[in-house]
This record gives structure tokens, C-alpha cells and sequence, in this order.
């Protein structure tokens, strides 16, 4: 109707993007206005690289290139906290609430939720990564030209960890969710290799955690922001190939209610 | 007229061993008011959830708009754009105001209503900075409402609209409805309120334990036979008051003391009764003199309401 004159196909596929990007919008807003998430997305990150950048409690960070390690372990800490553990959270208990069987009766399709829901995680997710940059910035960082590689990075990592939290959102209760995604965001930033690096991990943990996404995640934000080169591909193999899974259970367990 | 809005098909809901719904079949005309009512378990929740594409059905057909609804519920987005849908429970995002959240649902149809005008008519001011988290349930039932509205749906599924509503809503809420069903919108209405029913149903369709009861109009239900009530002595000897009755007239001590006389229309009748009545003591304000309610009517044919 608001298309009179395209075909059907192209109204088809602008009202799903207009969906699309309405639903983002809106995901956006909600996101924004959640005080637990704001905390969580930023002010911790910011807490954990003030951390880093003024204390000795991690030896790895120190060095020459302690502010710029600091910064890259930050982003990825904020990529696995907003990528996964808020999303998985907040889609869980949308579906308690009933929120999401209201969306299931109206014309939105659920790939057009998961896209808005995507789109509005990655929006957040640049708008905490510009304030933690902005932060490292006043305490003497200077951007090199590994930026671009950090946000080809960020990308990925939020689309393989946001795949992960509506996975995990399909397949536990809202409580347990809650418990689970926390959990495990811990557990992944001690000893997936994000804080504490791979390196310096007892040997049988170190081996489990050079296959998780984490790791690749952190170890290819430390080569481009700290080395200013471009991921290796065995990195954006794991975020893939761990994204691909992660969609495809997310796929098969969402559900409306 | 058209092929009816909505077509339910012995469908049977069942939640593990318990069987919600038992083979009902419904049918929505279009620019009609379908009233669903029965006790709280009756199965309209179900029934209603089974439409939308929110549950699962064990057997039966559903067909909503001339679509068939496939078994696992999941209605297609093209069938979704032209119906709406009020749940009983919740469903409204509790962060948000109530004007950004209808204009968010209005965003995803094709051709809405204005959302600040519809929340007007239902009584929530849209400019309101007040969250739905902290608003009563009345008013949260508005906005829910506002939902179910706004894509100006040609079917609209409307699960206990009224309830927690004030007499005062409940008139904006039957006004509306009423303009939305002149436009030639059907709409499915579950309900405990026989107020609702007697002024919005064009359609009743009583539901007990899961199957169909009865169907029919208001008057339909009803009946035009006229009653007389009243309470008086206990165990009364009532072969007098039989014998002013005409053929097919019935008098029963439903309650103890109290008296059901049915097929009572004649005015000559009711003078008899009423003699019958002062010679054994019934004062006039026990005694009630006309139609049925259909709230007693659907009483006697669920048990409880």
C-alpha cells in the first residue's frame, strides 16, 4: 500500500527491510533506556580498563603497549557482555513476559526480529566501543591503523556471540538464562583467553580455550589494535565457524513464546 | 455473504494428558461480534491461541481469513498484516510508554490507524510519560487494546478485553468496537462479562469443558420466555400456584424459599401468581417479574460462570 507502484517482490522485500530496521530502532531505544544494561555494557568495561590501565593486577597487560592491550581486551570483554550475555538475558525474559508472543502475532517475521535484534546489539555495541575508545584516549592512546581491522573484528565477534545469545535464549528458561549467560561471560573472560591470555593458562585449560571463540576473538583484537595487522584466518575461521553453529541452534530453538 | 473471517474446525488442545480444548468448531462472520464465554478452564484462551498461531493444535482445521493455519500454529506474516490480536496476559513491553509502543506495532503493519488517536478514544492520554510497568491493570488492558487495533485489522482476537476495565472504559471499549465492526471488521471476543456480550455480540458461542454448549444470538439464549421469581416460605405447597399456570408452565424451588415460575408471559397469568403470592406471605420486593438474565442462562448450561 505504501508501494503502489512496485512489483510484489520489491514490496515484499522493503517492507521486510523497513521492519527491519523499525524493529532495530526500537531494540535500540529499549536497550538504551535499561540501566542494568548500560552497566554492563559500559561502565564495566570502562571499570575493567581503568583496571588495567592503572594497575599490575593482570602482568600480561604491562609493557610498552600496556594502554593499547588494555583497550583491545576491553572491547572484547564488551563484544562477549553485550553480544551474548545481555542479549541472551534480555531475549529470555522478553519471552517470559509475553512480549515476544505479542511481536508473533503481528506481521513481523522472525528473522526480521532476529535481524532488528542484531542490528541494535551491534549499534550499542559501537556506541560502548566509542565511549571505552574515547576513555583510552584521554588516558593517552593514539589510534593506529589497526582501527579499521578493530571494527571488521567487533563485527564479527558480535555476530558470532549474538548468535550464541539467542541460542541460549531458545534453549533455557528466563532464571536460568540469566544464570548461565553470567556465568559463562565470567568464565569466558578468565579463562577463554580474553583477560587472562591463552599463554598464560595451565596446559589442558590453555588447549579447550584456543578452540573457543573468546580466544579468537581477543588474540585477533590484540593483532590489530596492539600489532595494527589483520586477523589471521584460523581466528575468523573459529568466530565463524562457531557463528554458523551458534545460528543454526538459534534457528531451530527460537520460539515466539 | 463472504466467506466468514474465521473457520475452527473440531479442534481439539491438549497440554499433555489434559485435554484443554475437545473438538470445538466456531465460526466468525465478518462485521459480527463472535462472543466466546464459559467458566474460567473452558478452553477460549486455548481456542484463541490456537487461531493466532501461538499454540500448537493436536487435530481439527483452523482456517483464519481463507488461510489455512498450519498444525505447529505459526500463521504466515501476509496473514498476520490483517488481523489483530489482544492476549489476556501481558505482552506489553513493561519499559515502555504507551504511544511508543502503539506506534511501534503500528510501524509494522501496512496500513495503520493513528496511534495517538486510538489511545485517546481508549481513554489513556497519549502524551503520558508514565511507563506501562506503573500503570493499572485497567489501563494496561487499554493499551492492549490499542495493540490489537492499530494495524486496522480485518479480524481482530480480543482475549478478555474488559477485564480490570471500569464501567467507564468498558463503554469506550464497546463504542469502538462497535465502529470497528460497522467497518465490516469481524471480531473474536472471549469474555466473563454478560455485559459485553448483551451489548456487542451479535454471535454467543457458550463453551464448557472444551466443546460448544450452545451458540446462538443474544435472544437467541435467552429466549422470550418470560419468568417470575420469588422467595417465600419453605417448602411451599404449590399445586394452587400450578394450577394458574398455563399449559407448559413450570414452577420449581430452585433454592430453598426461593421460586422460578416460568411461562408466565400473560399479564392475567402474572395476576394470579401475584394473588398466589399474598395469600402465602411474599412481600413485593421479593418478587421479580421478566426475562432471564443471560448470565442465568449461561449458568445453566456451564454449572458456574
Amino acid at each position: 500500500m505504501s508501494n503502489p507502484g512496485g512489483s510484489p517482490s520489491t514490496a515484499i522485500t522493503s517492507g521486510a527491510a523497513r521492519r527491519v530496521l523499525h524493529q532495530a530502532g526500537w531494540e535500540t531505544r529499549l536497550l538504551l533506556r535499561n540501566g542494568e544494561q548500560l552497566l554492563l555494557t559500559i561502565a564495566i568495561p570502562v571499570g575493567i580498563l581503568l583496571a588495567l590501565a592503572w594497575t599490575d593486577l593482570v602482568p600480561s597487560v604491562a609493557g610498552p603497549d600496556r594502554l593499547s592491550t588494555a583497550l583491545a581486551t576491553v572491547l572484547s570483554v564488551t563484544v562477549i557482555s553485550s553480544g551474548f550475555t545481555s542479549l541472551a538475558i534480555a531475549t529470555a525474559f522478553e519471552r517470559r513476559s509475553g512480549a515476544l508472543r505479542l511481536l508473533g502475532t503481528t506481521p513481523l517475521r522472525r528473522s526480521e526480529l532476529l535481524g532488528g535484534k542484531l542490528l541494535a546489539t551491534g549499534a550499542v555495541m559501537l556506541v560502548a566501543a566509542a565511549v571505552t575508545t574515547g576513555v583510552a584516549v584521554l588516558l593517552g592512546w593514539r589510534p593506529t591503523t589497526g582501527a579499521a581491522w578493530a571494527v571488521v573484528v567487533l563485527v564479527l565477534g558480535t555476530a558470532c556471540f549474538a548468535a550464541w545469545g539467542i541460542a541460549l535464549a531458545g534453549l533455557l528458561r528466563a532464571e536460568a538464562v540469566l544464570a548461565v549467560a553470567n556465568g559463562l561471560f565470567l568464565v569466558l573472560i578468565m579463562f577463554g583467553g580474553v583477560i587472562v591470555p591463552v599463554s598464560s593458562l595451565p596446559a589442558p585449560v590453555a588447549m579447550f580455550a584456543r578452540t573457543l571463540p573468546s580466544d579468537a576473538l581477543a588474540e585477533a583484537m590484540r593483532v590489530a589494535i596492539v600489532g595494527g595487522r589483520p586477523p589471521s584466518l584460523g581466528m575468523v575461521a573459529v568466530l565463524v565457524g562457531w557463528g554458523a553453529v551458534g545460528a543454526i541452534i538459534a534457528g531451530r530453538t527460537f520460539r515466539w513464546s | 455473504m463472504s466467506e466468514p473471517a474465521l473457520v475452527v474446525r473440531d479442534l481439539v488442545v491438549r497440554y499433555g494428558a489434559r485435554t484443554a480444548v475437545a473438538a470445538l468448531s466456531v465460526t466468525a462472520a465478518r462485521g459480527q461480534v463472535t462472543a466466546v464465554v464459559g467458566p474460567n478452564g473452558a478452553g477460549k484462551t486455548s481456542t484463541v491461541e490456537a487461531c493466532v498461531g501461538l499454540r500448537r493444535r493436536s487435530s481439527g482445521d483452523v482456517t483464519v481469513l481463507g488461510s489455512e493455519v498450519p498444525v505447529d500454529g505459526t500463521l504466515t506474516p501476509r496473514v498476520r498484516e490483517r488481523i489483530g490480536v489482544m492476549l489476556q496476559d501481558g505482552g506489553l513491553y513493561a519499559t515502555a510508554r504507551p504511544l511508543e509502543l502503539v506506534r511501534h506495532v503500528a510501524g509494522l503493519y501496512p496500513a495503520p490507524a493513528d496511534p495517538a488517536e486510538l489511545l485517546e478514544r481508549l481513554g489513556i492520554d497519549p502524551q503520558t510519560r508514565t511507563t506501562i510497568r506503573r500503570m493499572s491493570g485497567g489501563e494496561q488492558r487499554r493499551v492492549a487494546c490499542a495493540v490489537a487495533l492499530v494495524g486496522n485489522p480485518e479480524l481482530a482476537f480480543l482475549d478478555e478485553p474488559t477485564a480490570g476495565l471500569d464501567a467507564v472504559g468498558r463503554r469506550e471499549f464497546h463504542t469502538l468496537v462497535r465502529e470497528r465492526v460497522e467497518a465490516g471488521c469481524a471480531v473474536v471476543l472471549t469474555t466473563h462479562l454478560m455485559d459485553d456480550v448483551e451489548r456487542l455480540a451479535d454471535h454467543v458461542v457458550v463453551v464448557a469443558g472444551g466443546r460448544v454448549v450452545r451458540a446462538g444470538t443474544v435472544a437467541d439464549l435467552v429466549g422470550d420466555d418470560e419468568s417470575v421469581a420469588f422467595r417465600g416460605p419453605l417448602h411451599a405447597d404449590l399445586s394452587g400456584l400450578v394450577a394458574v399456570l398455563p399449559p407448559g408452565g413450570t414452577v420449581v424451588e430452585d433454592t430453598p424459599g426461593h421460586y422460578l415460575v416460568t411461562g408466565a408471559a400473560d399479564p392475567m397469568v402474572l395476576s394470579a401468581i401475584a394473588a398466589w403470592c399474598a395469600q402465602h406471605g411474599v412481600r413485593t420486593a421479593d418478587l421479580t417479574v421478566g426475562r432471564r438474565t443471560l448470565e442465568d442462562v449461561v449458568i445453566s448450561l456451564v454449572g458456574e460462570l
